[in-house]
């Protein structure tokens, strides 16, 4: 199995006036292709940061980072704004949801910045949704949904390019447990049945446990990278 | 992202604040029905006044003595008994100006008439029995004719309002009133011509401009002579063959020395055009204001949006929108208000300026054409996309420039 995440030394430093802050002081780690890693630390940890430079939201002040094979620590904003787009998913833990618009339209709203056909949107949207369990809430809104769903709804719109990583931070953070195990089953099931490539951060370490491998982070820097010896599956989540 | 999906996605954000939307649009509304107003009511002044300038036949030319007056204060110019009786052979000569098919003389002056107790402050018009034909006078009774032009006959006729004020009993054709001391029959009357006229004989008494010369005013030079070509086409060489025969017959070389002026009817009429154009331009430019300070509403109120939706521009960044999406998305909003705001303007804008013409035809009794303006309606359109462009194109930018990571950590 190749490496679809490579990172040496990725530092990111905030430059205020005199002051900087160091956010992140230099990690190093690959991530393979299909394995499910938990990022975890307290607040202020720097877990954040990394997730943000590794989902190519923003850029290291140092060191290099190679995703797929490639170097894109010297990508353009449209080439990352494309790599985003196809082979990365979010989800987030406020949802993020746009309310003035169905599920469906959510779920679509990467395809309008993808290079997929039209013609293929609304079946690729509705299979989506289906495959998070919400095909009856096709057409409902935000407001009309659980936090558990609208979740849901959010990990559809992750998948809905079909991408290679799905980055998801603190995914359970605003739910009830229950919601939050389901939510967690889906993301697992999406690792193991599909093979996608599962980071999460979390400071939960019943939520970490989920994953194969945890990478733990305090004050910017990595201080344990190790293997779960016993993970958490949906039967352990329903049997509490 | 395709053009038809920014649209899309615009709309679903102004429809979402639809109350905000409809009060930011109100500024760009009102200036475009202004000017729209504006434009219309320009133009159909501009061919009411044209109409009854044309109404005298394109084929009219007016010999008018003296300078052209070289500016306001220039009155020397003004009086001038330049335009004598021997002109008047030079341009019946068919030798000088072959397309003159006929001539008339004038001379105004002022005086008052009376009948029996009643007196009233009139305006004299001295003419030929051609002043019937070339202003299409179609007075109770008859015209004065040929014969009593030529014999300087003591005979008139009213205008409506002098008819009035004259005869409390109405009527007047066969009576006879006196002028200066001196008694005329009343040939005619002519019908009211309104207020809304250009020519307004209400107030006149017309007569042979020989008695007039002779009995009335004491001179002998003409106040304008009116002449009317044989055809339309007919105009521009006859007004210069006039020119050299008025220059020959008053021993003028350089014409920068004339001391007439020939004005043709088509003159006027640009004349005329220019000074409302230019009124309706003054006017518009004042109404644009009114879309400039809702340039800057629409300025405000999309910035706004763009810090209320900061969540979303990150969110949609996330998801792979480029810089170039989200700026073309902010952009569209901003000019589809406008656009919208121009359009509804328009419709107003001419709607009332429908409801005015009706108002202004009925109330002033004049034929005033509704037009619909067609180029206010392209430049209102194009002017409120361009205000969507511009002060929408800061805000977008904004919107555009934001990084995906602070625009998703803003709560």
């Amino acid at each position: 199995m190749t490496d679809i995440i490579e990172v040496k030394n990725l530092k990111k430093v905030y430059q205020e006036g005199e002051t900087s802050t160091i956010a992140l002081g230099g990690v190093t780690f690959n991530v393979r292709k299909g394995e499910f890693l938990a990022i975890m630390g307290p607040s202020g940890s720097g877990k954040s940061t990394l997730l943000h430079l590794l989902g190519l939201l923003d850029e290291p002040s140092s060191g290099s980072y190679h995703f797929n094979g490639k170097n894109v620590t010297s990508y353009s904003q449209n080439e990352l704004a494309d790599l985003r787009n196809r082979e990365i998913g979010f989800v987030f833990q406020s949802f993020n949801l746009l309310s003035r618009t169905s599920v469906l339209e959510n779920v679509k709203l990467p395809l309008y910045y993808s290079k997929v056909p039209e013609s293929e949107w609304e079946e690729r949207a509705k299979k989506a949704v289906e495959s998070v369990g919400l095909g009856n809430r096709m057409y409902h809104y935000q407001a009309e949904l659980s936090g558990g769903e609208r979740q849901r709804v959010a990990i559809a719109r992750a998948l809905v390019t079909d991408p290679e990583v799905i980055f998801a931070d603190e995914p359970t953070g605003n739910l009830d447990s229950k919601s939050g195990k389901n939510v967690m089953s889906i993301i697992q099931h999406l690792n193991e049945e599909h093979g996608k490539t599962i980071i999460l951060i979390t400071h939960e370490t019943a939520t970490a446990e989920h994953a194969e491998r945890i990478i733990h982070l305090m004050d910017g820097v990595m201080d344990s990278d190790r293997k779960v010896a016993k993970r958490l599956t949906p039967e352990d989540d329903y049997v509490k | 992202m395709t053009w038809k999906h920014i649209v899309k996605t615009s709309l679903t954000g102004l429809f979402t604040n639809r109350s905000r939307s409809i009060l930011t649009i109100l500024g760009i509304v009102i200036g475009i029905t202004a000017i729209m107003l504006v434009v219309s009511l320009g133009a159909g002044a501009q061919s009411l006044i044209l109409g009854q300038v044309q109404g005298l036949g394109t084929n009219t030319i007016a010999i008018i003595p003296g300078r052209e007056p070289k500016g306001p204060s220039d009155v020397t110019a003004l009086y001038s008994d330049s335009l004598k009786e021997k002109d008047l052979v030079a341009l019946r000569n068919k030798a000088n100006v072959p397309g003159i098919k006929s001539i008339m003389p004038t001379v105004f002056g002022a005086g008052s008439a009376s009948f029996e107790s009643n007196t009233y402050q009139i305006s004299i018009f001295g003419a030929t029995e051609l002043m019937a034909e070339i202003f299409d006078l179609h007075p109770a009774g008859d015209f004065f004719n040929q014969d009593e032009v030529l014999s300087r006959s003591d005979v008139v006729v009213l205008g409506s309002k002098v008819a009035e004020k004259l005869f409390d009993f109405g009527g007047g054709v066969g009576e006879k009133i006196k002028i200066k001391g001196r008694n005329f029959k009343v040939v005619g009357v002519l019908p009211a011509t309104g207020g809304g006229s250009l020519f307004n004989f209400d107030d006149m008494v017309l007569m042979p401009y020989t008695t007039a010369q002779d009995y009335i005013l004491g001179y002998k030079y003409f106040s304008r002579i009116i002449i009317q070509t044989v055809n339309d086409a007919a105009v521009p060489s006859a007004a210069q063959d006039i020119e050299t025969t008025l220059r020959e017959s008053h021993n003028i070389t350089d014409p920068a020395k004339d001391d007439f002026a020939v004005q043709t009817q088509q003159d006027l009429a640009n004349r005329l055009s220019t000074i409302t154009d230019t009124l309706t331009y003054f006017l518009v430019a004042v109404a644009s204001i009114a879309l400039f300070v809702g340039g800057v509403g629409i300025m405000n109120i999309m910035l706004v949006a763009v810090t209320e939706r900061t969540r979303e521009i990150g969110l949609r960044k996330a998801l792979g929108a480029t810089n170039r999406d989200i700026l073309s998305q902010f952009l569209l909003e901003a000019v589809l208000l406008t656009v919208i705001g121009g359009i509804v303007g328009i419709i107003l804008g001419s709607g009332m300026a429908f409801a005015i013409s009706i108002g202004l035809s009925r109330g002033l009794d004049v034929n005033w054409q509704f037009i619909f303006p067609w180029n206010g309606a392209i430049l209102g359109f194009t002017v409120s996309a361009l205000i969507g462009l511009i002060f929408g194109g800061y805000p977008a930018r904004q919107a555009s420039l934001k990084s995906p990571i602070e625009a998703l950590r803003y709560e």
